[in-house]
């Protein structure tokens, strides 16, 4: 069943048309590139250059650090989200202003400012490694700095839903006798979880790319807190654009797949939700 | 009003009568990351010695990073009329990618075009705690060594090679150098992306016991930070390190400006340019300036690239190339 409406602007043809030429030259050519400069050596060299040791010591790192920065954000971004958007109080507009800082700051900076906060001398890592932790120079390090500069999504993607979310929803569950566990578990997070898992993925997405607040606060030691960028840097400052372009299209091809399966996570979640509204 | 536009008018007069009679000139310098200092006063000084010569006024920009990422830069594109890097062998780039410079490049200035020269030595805290005194003091126990990265870093090639070459000394065999840089870059806490990166660890975020530094770094740093806090540790044998300098054919061919490009170089080799070389802590080459900053440099057994690992090249591909010893430091077996 088609529905005709009268759009705001003209014609689906060109709209469309424009849409893709936009995308095919902003996105896809750049991909198309980078796909094309890694199939410049032959399958068993890319092979050998995407699977090495360190590639997928790298990988690890990358995956599994953006992954932990992604899940502390779920929880803390969330909430985060939650007290903006349900409490008044003095400095709230401040503290709103305040989220949006890790997009604006130079990513470098981050780094240097989170590095100099956690190294053993500095005015947190001294405490930390008094009680016998480390922060900076190891993985634990590449996640603090991953957490700060990907806060932002999960709020922003959380912030504007809550907002439309009536709170008579809560109240009608209340006076049918819902606790509050029930009402948070059966009203608000079944509303939440795709924008939620949005920021989320957004939040990964940015981890996985992150290259200046990270190396600062790394160490960089091989198989241990190296990431993937920088192996692609290293290599290609040794002139490598091959190699460097291989392991770029295995962390391409991996966030693609795991983006692809939020967005469907996702979707499942909006069709049951309506289905369910329908019933 | 008048007098405004009056005013004006001698303005544009006089902007006229000086172009007319002297050109703008700009050359880059395309320099790896420690240099910024030298080059900042070797610029003044040859912008005015040129306008002297030529009443052209010269404008020189400078551009710092890691070598290999500034030679990477060039051959991308970037239109450095000169190059100062770290090692030649980035400089050889330039010839395997794009033929920018010609093959002979480094036989066209005096002393393998590199006028000035420096080595690796080691910064300590004060007092020396550790009581760290050569090489064979950074492979014991519980010793923190903070060098960059060799992959990323033309600094911590020559840090790398002039351990292996003191180790091969002593030790007699390459196994047994392999084995000690091993065990060395085993004690190696934080690797930084370059020099300067490696130097904020050590100093600002006190890690470490030990900084391999160039010894330009490591005198600037003990003579800004404060002798109170750093010492420097010569050692009993480090590594000649000569970067070398010269002038992207491609580039100043395109621009016009071979020239001016080549006096600034040949510059650097006056007394002039070897004072100021001197007084940012790099060994000049003239005999006269040297003995006059003798103090600065203490004597010590320093071995060229050339002569112990056989030239860049075949150090990169013994050391640094992909799966080479550097590498199997850390993966061991490939």
């Amino acid at each position: 069943m088609r529905i005709f409406r009268r759009q705001a602007l003209p014609g689906f043809g060109l709209t469309l048309g424009l849409v893709l030429s936009y995308l095919t030259l902003i996105v896809l050519l750049p991909l198309a590139a980078l796909v094309l400069k890694s199939a410049s050596i032959g399958p068993h060299e890319f092979w050998a250059a995407a699977t090495s040791p360190r590639a997928l010591a790298a990988y690890r790192v990358t995956f599994g650090s953006a992954a932990l920065a992604g899940l502390v954000n779920l929880v803390f971004g969330t909430l985060l989200a939650w007290v903006l958007v349900r409490y008044r109080f003095p400095g709230r507009g401040f503290i709103d202003a305040l989220v949006d800082l890790p997009f604006a700051l130079p990513t470098a900076v981050a780094g240097i400012t989170l590095t100099a906060l956690y190294a053993g001398n500095g005015p947190l890592g001294r405490w930390i490694e008094a009680a016998g932790y480390k922060v900076a120079y190891t993985p634990n390090g590449i996640v603090v700095a991953l957490v700060f500069v990907s806060l932002p999504f999960i709020v922003r993607s959380v912030q504007p839903v809550l907002e439309s979310l009536e709170a008579d929803v809560e109240e009608a569950a209340a006076t049918l006798g819902a606790g509050r566990l029930t009402i948070l578990a059966k009203v608000i997070l079944p509303a939440l979880w795709p924008a939620i898992l949005a920021g989320f993925a957004l939040a990964f997405a940015r981890s996985i790319g992150e290259y200046g607040s990270v190396i600062f606060i790394a160490g960089n030691m091989p198989m241990v807190s190296e990431i993937a960028p920088l192996l692609i840097v290293a290599k290609l400052d040794q002139r490598d654009y091959a190699g460097a372009a291989a392991i770029a299209v295995v962390i391409l091809a991996v966030s693609f797949a795991v983006l692809l399966a939020i967005n469907l996570v996702q979707l499942w979640l909006v069709r049951r939700r309506s289905a369910k509204a329908v019933r | 009003m008048r007098i405004r536009l009056r005013n004006s008018w001698l303005a544009v007069l006089l902007a006229a009568s000086t172009s007319a009679i002297a050109a703008d000139v700009t050359l880059l310098n395309v320099s790896y990351d420690p240099t910024r200092e030298l080059y900042r006063d070797v610029n003044a000084a040859f912008a005015a010695q040129w306008k002297q010569q030529s009443g052209d006024t010269l404008t020189i920009r400078q551009s710092h990073g890691g070598s290999g990422k500034q030679a990477r830069s060039v051959i991308d594109g970037l239109q450095a009329d000169v190059v100062t890097l770290a090692l030649s062998y980035d400089i050889d780039g330039l010839h395997e990618n794009g033929n920018l410079v010609p093959a002979d490049w480094q036989k066209r200035l005096p002393d393998n075009s590199a006028p000035y020269t420096s080595t690796i030595v080691f910064l300590v805290r004060k007092g020396n705690p550790k009581q760290l005194k050569d090489w064979n003091d950074l492979v014991r126990d519980g010793v923190g060594v903070i060098t960059p990265n060799p992959k990323t870093s033309g600094g911590a090639r020559w840090n790398y090679l002039a351990a292996w070459a003191y180790a091969r000394r002593t030790l007699g065999s390459d196994d047994a150098a392999r084995d000690f840089v091993t065990k060395l870059y085993r004690n190696v806490p934080v690797l930084d992306t370059g020099a300067r990166g490696a130097t904020t660890t050590f100093v600002e975020r006190g890690q470490g016991d030990v900084l391999l530094a160039w010894e330009n770094e490591a005198l600037l740093a003990v003579r800004e930070i404060g002798k109170d806090r750093f010492e420097i540790v010569v050692p009993s044998l480090s590594i000649l390190a000569e970067p070398p300098v010269s002038v992207v054919d491609k580039v100043v061919d395109k621009r016009g400006t071979r020239a001016v490009a080549e006096s600034y170089l040949r510059f650097l080799y006056t007394p002039q340019g070897q004072e100021l070389a001197a007084k940012h802590h790099y060994r000049p080459r003239d005999r006269s300036v040297a003995e006059k900053y003798a103090a600065d440099f203490p004597a010590l057994t320093l071995v060229t690239v050339d002569e112990a690992f056989g030239g860049w090249h075949r150090a990169h591909q013994t050391h640094f190339a992909d799966g080479a010893s550097f590498d199997r430091i850390y993966v061991p077996g490939r």
